[in-house]
């Protein structure tokens, strides 16, 4: 088995903020639009070093989206940073009718995706954001899985023309991949190759299901474990090569299974190749007040649940 | 000076546009329409700085949003008028695969519209980005925009009135519709409104009213007065007091003609009342 070292706790928001902050030096082009959240998005080093491309909107993520779209005509890249929640379901028209429909060069960067969130509670916490966003017409789905990736798919999508929805989050997780490695949109990324089951995950779950087939190993297991991190346009053509060898599969996420990465998932095998499934998701409910790691036990999203998930699908081929 | 015969014919053969656009498919919004053409057809031919050989980034020209996309008619024929498209583009207003589609849209390419609007009260929002791209590329040109009144309703024009002030946006001119209608009657019986003057200034705007909006004189005067008062630090609105469906007699005065197209006696009226001058699409 490959081994994959954790170099250290890492929130993925940073990663953004990071990238962000060098995309400023590098791509005179790009701008960063916040409603009153620059310290949780980490946009503060954007700011400091571009005043004059750094727009402070307020408490208005209606007016945001808005002003974003405009940017771009003129040229400019618009890089939007509030929580998910308010980056998707309370703007959903402005999205729809002056960004996707409109084919606006919008970047909409979203944290806090999630339960992760925590104590704030299901007002913040969104579960629902990946399935608004992948409805729309023309718009790219991203949610990354650790630092490095984040800091990766943030310089990545400035140099992609077209909407997109990049998803990233609050707690420090397991940071994995390799640093300044490179992020191909719409490229599904193979961590470890197996023959008895496909573990598919996104977000930090991917960590998760790195754990999860260490765990199946040990039981005689062999589990293959894909990074999707682009959710859409999504990779079909991995899924389906990796389910002809194993001929079943476990799709992880933080996020609803109505209209997540597991929907995508089974959307494809049942037209190419119809392959036993099973989600690790949440189960169409709000999430509730916690620390993250509570909630994500409480949920079961978790390499104990992916472990799980995995023997059932197993029984089932 | 303003060449005001030449500004009239336009007006009399954009407003039959409007009602023949809208009389061959049987939908549309005349009402709106019609209460704007003579603003439409100044800022296009009098007002901005604009080039016809449409790019979507407008650098170094004026540049104009539609927020109120539902009189789609009106803008469709100024553009063509203006040389944006081909005025016999005009026969396929609402039809299966045309560019002209029921509320304007950039996802069919069509020259001289740069946002998709129809969903009401994203325009200003929009304004003010490219307001600010504007000003980071130095470009030295104006955005304009119009709004209904009506749509004055939707808050997210308030997120943006908010800001334009707060951030000093001069290189804005946003002008409202105020024909005192909407859909399900007069603005006054479905939300009162108040004082739109008093708002914007409250706001922190500078108030230009044109109180005839139906008039090429006092358009050309109040616009060029708005322009004066642009570039000094604040954001300017103009207060456009318009008659709902003017030039078609029996449109006028009404929210009835909002979204109803006529039939094919009364597109015969309303041509008679508005003759060719440029020759009909």
């Amino acid at each position: 088995m490959k081994t994959y070292v954790n170099t250290g706790n890492k929130d993925t928001r940073s990663g953004f903020g990071d990238g962000l902050t060098e995309l400023g030096q590098k791509n005179p082009n790009v701008v960063a639009l916040c409603a009153d959240l620059t310290g949780s998005l980490k946009m503060n080093e954007f700011e400091k070093n571009h005043p004059e491309r750094f727009f402070q909107v307020g408490i208005a993520e209606a007016n945001m989206m808005g002003i974003a779209a405009g940017l771009t005509i003129g040229g400019k890249i618009p890089f939007t940073g509030t929580f998910a929640n308010f980056s998707t379901g309370r703007v959903y028209d402005q999205i729809r009718q002056s960004i996707a429909y409109s084919d606006k060069n919008v970047k909409i960067c979203a944290s806090h995706a999630g339960l992760t969130l925590g104590e704030d509670g299901a007002t913040h916490q969104i579960l629902e954001d990946i399935g608004l966003m992948k409805m729309l017409p023309g718009m790219t789905v991203i949610n990354t899985c650790d630092y490095n990736q984040t800091k990766a798919a943030t310089l990545a999508i400035a140099d992609f023309h077209g909407p997109v929805y990049l998803r990233f989050g609050r707690p420090k997780v397991a940071n994995f991949t390799s640093e300044n490695g490179e992020f191909h949109i719409g490229k599904a990324v193979m961590l470890q190759e197996g023959t008895d089951v496909t573990l598919v995950a996104t977000g930090h779950l991917v960590w998760e299901a790195l754990e999860a087939a260490k765990t199946l190993h040990e039981q005689g297991i062999s589990a293959e474990v894909i990074n999707i991190h682009t959710i859409k346009p999504l990779d079909e053509e991995a899924i389906i090569a990796s389910v002809k060898k194993t001929g079943c599969i476990v799709t992880a996420e933080e996020h609803n299974f109505l209209g997540g990465l597991g929907e995508s998932v089974a959307r494809t095998l049942s037209q190419h190749i119809p392959t036993p499934q099973e989600f690790v998701a949440t189960q169409d409910t709000f999430g509730e007040s916690g620390t993250p790691e509570e909630l994500l036990e409480k949920y079961e999203l978790n390499a104990a649940s992916i472990v799980k998930n995995a023997l059932k699908v197993l029984s089932r081929k | 000076m303003a060449d005001i015969q030449h500004l009239t014919n336009l007006v009399s053969q954009v407003r039959r546009d409007i009602v023949r656009q809208v009389h061959a498919v049987n939908s549309g919004h005349p009402g709106g329409s019609l209460g704007c053409t003579e603003f439409l057809v100044t800022l296009y031919n009098e007002i901005m700085d604009h080039n016809p050989s449409f790019t979507m980034d407008g650098k170094n020209e004026d540049i104009f949003f539609l927020s109120n996309g539902h009189i789609s008619p009106v803008f469709y024929s100024v553009l063509a008028r203006a040389g944006y498209f081909p005025i016999e583009e005009l026969s396929t207003f609402r039809k299966l695969n045309t560019r002209l589609q029921g509320h304007p849209t950039t996802h069919e390419g069509l020259p001289g519209v740069r946002i998709a609007s129809g969903s009401l009260g994203q325009g200003l929002s929009v304004a003010l980005g490219a307001a600010a791209a504007k000003k980071l590329n130095g470009d030295t040109k104006t955005v304009f925009t119009l709004h209904g009144d009506g749509e004055l309703q939707e808050g997210q024009n308030w997120e943006a009135i908010m800001y334009a002030a707060a951030k000093n946006v001069d290189n804005l001119i946003a002008t409202i519709d105020v024909n005192g209608q909407q859909i399900d009657g007069s603005t006054e019986h479905v939300l009162a409104m108040g004082s739109l003057q008093g708002k914007f200034e409250a706001f922190g705007w500078q108030v230009v009213i044109i109180e005839k909006g139906n008039d090429l004189t006092s358009i050309i005067a109040g616009m060029r007065e708005a322009i004066s008062l642009s570039r000094k630090q604040t954001p300017v609105c103009v207060l456009l007091y318009t008659e709902m469906g003017n030039g078609v007699d029996f449109m006028m005065g009404s929210h009835k003609w909002h979204g109803v197209a006529p039939n094919d006696d009364q597109l015969e009226l309303a041509l008679a009342q508005n003759p060719s001058t440029l020759a009909d699409y």
